[in-house]
């Protein structure tokens, strides 16, 4: 187990794990924009509009994911100080940004035609924009320190706390102001939509994950080239 | 040599750090200075209609705040890095939280407090009422120390860095988004009827929270900073 997380042993194995997750990922990409671009009937509300979801609400549920996951590593790497674990951080900083901006501009076409505007001051959209804000904060940090190991510690510091702060800001904006939908998927008494939906959805969904997985493994890789390219063993794999 | 108990300690840091505060009244009216500019600009910005004031006064006067004490965030720990206190504070025998919770308290005494005591003035001039006025204080009086704990928290991460405040303005503005809507919505509430108790509560629960941690999470960050 502990052998993994040494970036000799991990890189090879994610060499290995890549095509294999990027095929899974184009797979289901192509499968999941099929079912939701022409086997998914129009909504009778919303219409064509509907298919924006099958962007939108895995890119949201993917920016929320990816801070998780990036806390999570950053506590573990303020406990155990595992080097990878930065690195995996500061590779997830990037796209989780991207998906949430994502989350945010999907979200935007969508309210157009549907609420008859670009952007309201709701919950939803408010806290979700924080959290873009929260990781641009985390990705100007740790560009602006120059000494690694201080880069990814105070960087660590700073995610902790603005998940602890992430529940707060989401319940300040609810009680603030509110029209976006509530969840339908994951509710008690099973999801409110009809399954023609929830497949393509639950697709997308797993999709972006993969697609995040295999993101993050060749970003961790070209990082770990970068900061050990003078070890013997990197040397070595040259040939 | 005598050793100073942990209370001492945090006394003398305290009364040394508002010592050189006051020496430094510049420090202390630059920030309280923007403060009413920035409520001042509103007015020429939107029109004087004080129906309009009057709804926005409370957001506008919480905007200032929360810039206004960015503006004094450089001071809590900048100083004391280039003359080598806080490498002191580092080697002391006492717990780093109680000497920084000492220096953030002085930086709130020193620029929270007195937007509160200016804060009067600037409400009539947004055409805040008696009442009303008195409620903004109070929310204020709530908010500003949590603003100085995580602002302070801010500072010890981005300690001696190139850039550091617009750096810090990118960190920790986010991170004020709570306070600002707690407390200008305590005000909001009140203008239309309603109780203001549940955003008071809010915001005292959020200001104890950051009591009990921030300092603590604040001297782990000045230790990796200074690392």
């Amino acid at each position: 187990m502990f052998k993994i997380a040494s970036a000799r042993h991990f890189y090879p194995l994610a060499g290995k794990l890549l095509p294999w997750i990027s095929a899974l990922t184009a797979g289901l990409i192509f499968y999941g924009l099929y079912l939701g671009l022409f086997v998914a009937p129009p909504d009778y509300q919303q219409g064509e509009t509907v298919r924006i979801m099958f962007i939108h609400v895995p890119s949201a549920w993917m920016s929320m994911f990816i801070y998780a996951s990036m806390a999570i590593a950053a506590a573990t790497s303020l406990i155990w100080k595992i080097k990878l674990t930065d690195i995996f951080i500061r590779c997830s900083a990037a796209v989780g940004a991207s998906f949430t901006l994502l989350a945010l501009l999907t979200g935007s076409l969508w309210g157009k035609p549907m609420w008859g505007t670009w952007w309201v001051w709701d919950a939803r959209l408010t806290s979700e924009l924080i959290l873009l804000f929260l990781y641009l904060g985390y990705i100007a940090l740790v560009e602006a320190i120059d000494d690694e190991r201080r880069a990814s510690r105070a960087g660590a510091v700073l995610l902790l706390v603005g998940v602890i702060n992430l529940p707060v800001i989401h319940f300040s904006v609810e009680w603030w102001n509110t029209l976006h939908q509530p969840a339908s998927v994951a509710k008690s008494g099973g999801p409110a939509i009809h399954p023609d939906i929830l497949v393509p959805l639950l697709v997308m969904a797993a999709a972006f994950k993969f697609y995040y997985v295999a993101v993050v493994l060749v970003k961790m890789r070209a990082a770990i080239i970068a900061s050990e390219r003078h070890t013997q063993w990197l040397q070595g794999l040259k040939g | 040599m005598t050793t100073l108990t942990g209370v001492q300690v945090w006394k003398n840091v305290l009364r040394s750090d508002l010592r050189l505060a006051l020496r430094q009244r510049t420090d202390i009216l630059t920030p309280l200075i923007f403060f009413i500019i920035v409520v001042s600009l509103f007015p020429l910005g939107v029109g004087p209609e004080s129906k309009l004031l009057h709804s926005m006064g409370a957001g506008v006067i919480w905007v200032a705040a929360l810039l206004a004490n960015l503006l004094s965030l450089h001071r809590v720990f900048e100083n004391d890095l280039e003359n080598g206190v806080l490498e002191q504070f580092l080697l002391a025998p006492h717990s780093l939280a109680i000497l920084v919770s000492a220096k953030i308290l002085s930086h709130w005494l020193t620029s929270g407090l007195p937007l509160v005591i200016i804060t009067p003035l600037l409400s009539l001039q947004m055409g805040l009422t008696g009442s009303e006025i008195s409620l903004m204080m109070l929310t204020l009086l709530i908010g500003t120390p949590t603003l100085s704990l995580i602002g302070s928290l801010g500072a010890a991460l981005t300690l001696g860095l190139r850039g550091g405040g617009v750096l810090l303005s990118l960190l920790v503005l986010p991170l004020y988004t709570p306070v600002l809507i707690f407390g200008a919505g305590a005000i909001t509430a009140y203008q239309n009827g309603l109780s203001p108790e549940g955003h008071l509560s809010l915001m005292g629960a959020i200001a104890i929270l950051a009591v009990m941690f921030i300092p603590w999470v604040c001297a782990h960050s000045l230790r990796i900073s200074l690392d």
